[in-house]
């Protein structure tokens, strides 16, 4: 499942409203509860296909002092069931990485992998995918917000439901079961209706309130598929904050596995 | 590689671009920098300039121009360095020009350019395609555009490349009144080839690499005249002792492997090579190991041991990594700056050099590196250091990013 992925992050609209309400209504024990409901949010963005945006990133620090980070990101939706997404994030800004490329594939039964490119030195480089809580480029996400995080990733339970602005949510509390994460949970605020995240809380790993991540400006695409277009995330413990600003995303643009082959980043430019 | 060739494809190129020209539009990237060096040490040989600040500047611009939705691509990456006290290293490069053409599983490349193999970080074993530019620096990290015609196909079971290199680069060396030169001045005009084709000899390569679960994996083979030259004694015509470069044909095969799990990367590169004499066989084996989120401060520190060996004879060109430890650190504080930095050793008995580099980002598109060579322990008879033993330095380097 996706609830939390950055660009991954996807959720379609025309379920079948039977298949929406019988996960809302079913019975069983809290976890049951919150595990299905994370079910229901992949499966309603299954079948994306891949899709490619531009993204702007903003950084600001706890004094107000902006920096900018601009870069393209593609995503294949796993061809295998049980397999994870494959993403590719080409960087056009800092100028100082521009060319550099990070390629991630995730995997639902072993560690992710992930491959970063150096066009100075043309060099592809395998790295520790036991990165999970780094900060992504000095940002206030961490490898583990932005990358596509399968259902099997967490545990979950549902702790109740309650309004979230206009809409009506979900409230799951879901706990990574991957080694490696910065956080000892996460409560995730899941719209009704459409079964797209809202809110995320982020607790580090002596359960402080670390982090917040806002979704914001949902658009459809192919009559199924919701994105957010802006994302905010705040770090209480910090001060600072990263927006994310999303371009029109692309859909079904006709790419395939050998796009996302560690080999294949040595032609990107 | 002549000149002739060089500026042919320097025309061509630019023909090519002439030609494409009013398609998707022209990207441009690349940076200029100022980037003094600093000798701490009164220089060991006369003529060579004092301690102090040596001034030089970099102008690297990058364009690329591309169509057919990004499939056919142009790129025109000129080289330019201007340094006070090295004539040599004053210098003008085409450290690419070439026309990418992608077709489905299919990549060619047409013109001048580089190509990176390898895994470890103390030295690049298998890396052969390109030429060290020794101007730049030490690491052999800097290197000169090479022609070449290659073409590459993904399959399911890995890449597969051919590479032929048309016209060798001749190694660059510091002039002989400059720092870092070594123990006697290299006269670079009467390099010898042992091929009768000198320096318009046609090399190849092959390649193999894949991605297998945990593993990468590459297999490369080579065969033509040697990147690094031997250095024969020799007298010049003021009667003084020069070092003439002698460029070898060769045949060389290449494996490097990558096995990674956790923070764990473990890595080995080895070849085996013919054709200075006697066979070599060399190895750089090791790992890095990274520490993520130090005591929750976002940093990460990375630590990188390698075992170097090489068994090279008197005969073959020289080598310090002979039977040696690498030892290094690399700390990303993971900052909205960037800042970063990686430092490090070679130990050995009779000579060592040690490396610290520290980088950092000055807004969007300013940059601020620091790079120390140093020059630690060196006997002043046996090591092949010797010659450099009081030309310790450090860069400093500020980059407007274009």
């Amino acid at each position: 499942m996706r609830i939390a992925t950055i660009v991954v992050l996807p959720l379609c609209l025309i379920a079948s409203v039977l298949g929406a309400e019988r996960t809302a209504g079913a019975a069983g024990s809290p976890a049951d509860r919150g595990r299905e409901i994370a079910e229901e949010v992949d499966r309603r963005d299954a079948g994306f296909g891949d899709s490619v945006v531009g993204l702007v990133m903003t950084l600001t620090s706890s004094d107000g002092r902006e920096r900018r980070r601009r870069l393209t990101w593609r995503t294949l939706e796993a061809a295998v069931p049980g397999d994870g997404d494959r993403s590719l994030a080409v960087f056009h800004e800092p100028r100082d990485m521009e060319g550099t490329a990070f390629l991630t594939h995730t995997h639902v039964d072993r560690e992710d992998d992930q491959w970063l490119y150096l066009p100075s030195l043309k060099r592809v480089k395998r790295i520790a995918s036991a990165n999970k809580s780094s900060a992504f480029v000095g940002s206030d996400f961490a490898y583990e917000d932005l990358l596509s995080d399968e259902v099997e990733k967490f545990d979950y339970e549902w702790l109740r439901d309650e309004s979230c602005g206009s809409a009506q949510c979900f409230l799951i509390d879901r706990r990574p079961r991957y080694a490696g994460s910065g956080y000892a949970r996460q409560l995730v605020w899941i719209d009704q209706k459409e079964f797209r995240p809202v809110r995320i809380e982020y607790y580090d790993r002596r359960n402080r309130h670390q982090k917040t991540l806002m979704f914001e400006e949902y658009r459809l695409y192919l009559g199924r598929f919701w994105r957010a277009h802006l994302m905010r995330m705040d770090n209480h413990q910090t001060g600072k904050a990263t927006l994310l600003s999303f371009s029109e995303f692309d859909f079904q643009t006709g790419l395939t596995p050998q796009d996302f082959e560690p080999d294949v980043l040595r032609r990107l430019r | 590689m002549k000149a002739r060739s060089f500026w042919t494809v320097s025309v061509l190129t630019a023909l090519a671009w002439g030609h494409a020209g009013a398609a998707e539009g022209v990207d441009w990237s690349g940076y200029v920098s100022l980037e003094p060096r600093f000798f701490p040490h009164s220089p060991q040989f006369p003529g060579q300039p004092g301690s102090g600040m040596s001034p030089s500047a970099v102008f690297a611009p990058e364009m690329r121009l591309a169509w057919n939705d990004g499939d056919d691509r142009l790129t025109f990456a000129p080289w330019a360095r201007w340094d006070a006290d090295d004539a040599e290293r004053s210098h003008l490069d085409l450290r690419e020009a070439s026309w990418l053409r992608v077709r489905g599983p299919w990549t060619w490349r047409l013109g001048l350019g580089r190509v990176f193999w390898g895994v470890t970080e103390s030295r690049h074993l298998v890396d052969i395609v390109n030429q060290s530019d020794r101007v730049e620096d030490v690491d052999d990290e800097d290197k000169l555009g090479q022609p070449m015609i290659a073409v590459e196909r993904w399959t399911p079971a890995g890449t597969f490349g051919v590479f032929l290199l048309p016209g060798f680069r001749e190694r660059s060396f510091p002039a002989p009144d400059a720092r870092l030169r070594g123990p006697l001045p290299i006269d670079t005009d009467r390099a010898q080839y042992e091929s009768g084709a000198g320096d318009r000899r046609v090399d190849w390569a092959l390649r193999w690499s894949d991605a297998i679960g945990n593993w990468d994996l590459g297999m490369s083979a080579f065969r033509g005249t040697s990147r690094e030259p031997r250095l024969l004694a020799a007298i010049d015509d003021g009667n003084r002792a020069v070092l003439i470069p002698r460029y070898d044909v060769i045949t060389q095969v290449g494996i490097d492997a990558q096995y990674t799990e956790g923070a764990w990367l473990w890595k080995l590169e080895t070849l085996a090579r013919r054709g200075h004499g006697g066979t070599i066989e060399a190895l750089v084996a090791g790992f890095e190991y990274t520490l993520f989120n130090v005591r929750e401060a976002a940093a990460d520190l990375g630590l990188l041991v390698e075992y170097l060996y090489d068994d090279r004879d008197q005969t073959a060109p020289p080598t310090i990594y002979d039977d040696d430890l690498f030892l290094g650190f690399r700390l990303s504080l993971n900052d909205t700056d960037g800042t970063a930095v990686l430092g490090g050793a070679v130990v050995d008995g009779n000579g060592s050099l040690a490396v610290l580099e520290v980088e950092r980002r000055l807004g969007d598109v300013w940059k601020f590196e620091a790079e120390v060579r140093w020059f630690l322990g060196v006997d002043a008879d046996e090591s092949l250091l010797a010659g450099f033993r009081d030309d310790s330095f450090v860069t400093l380097r500020v980059s407007r990013y274009l």
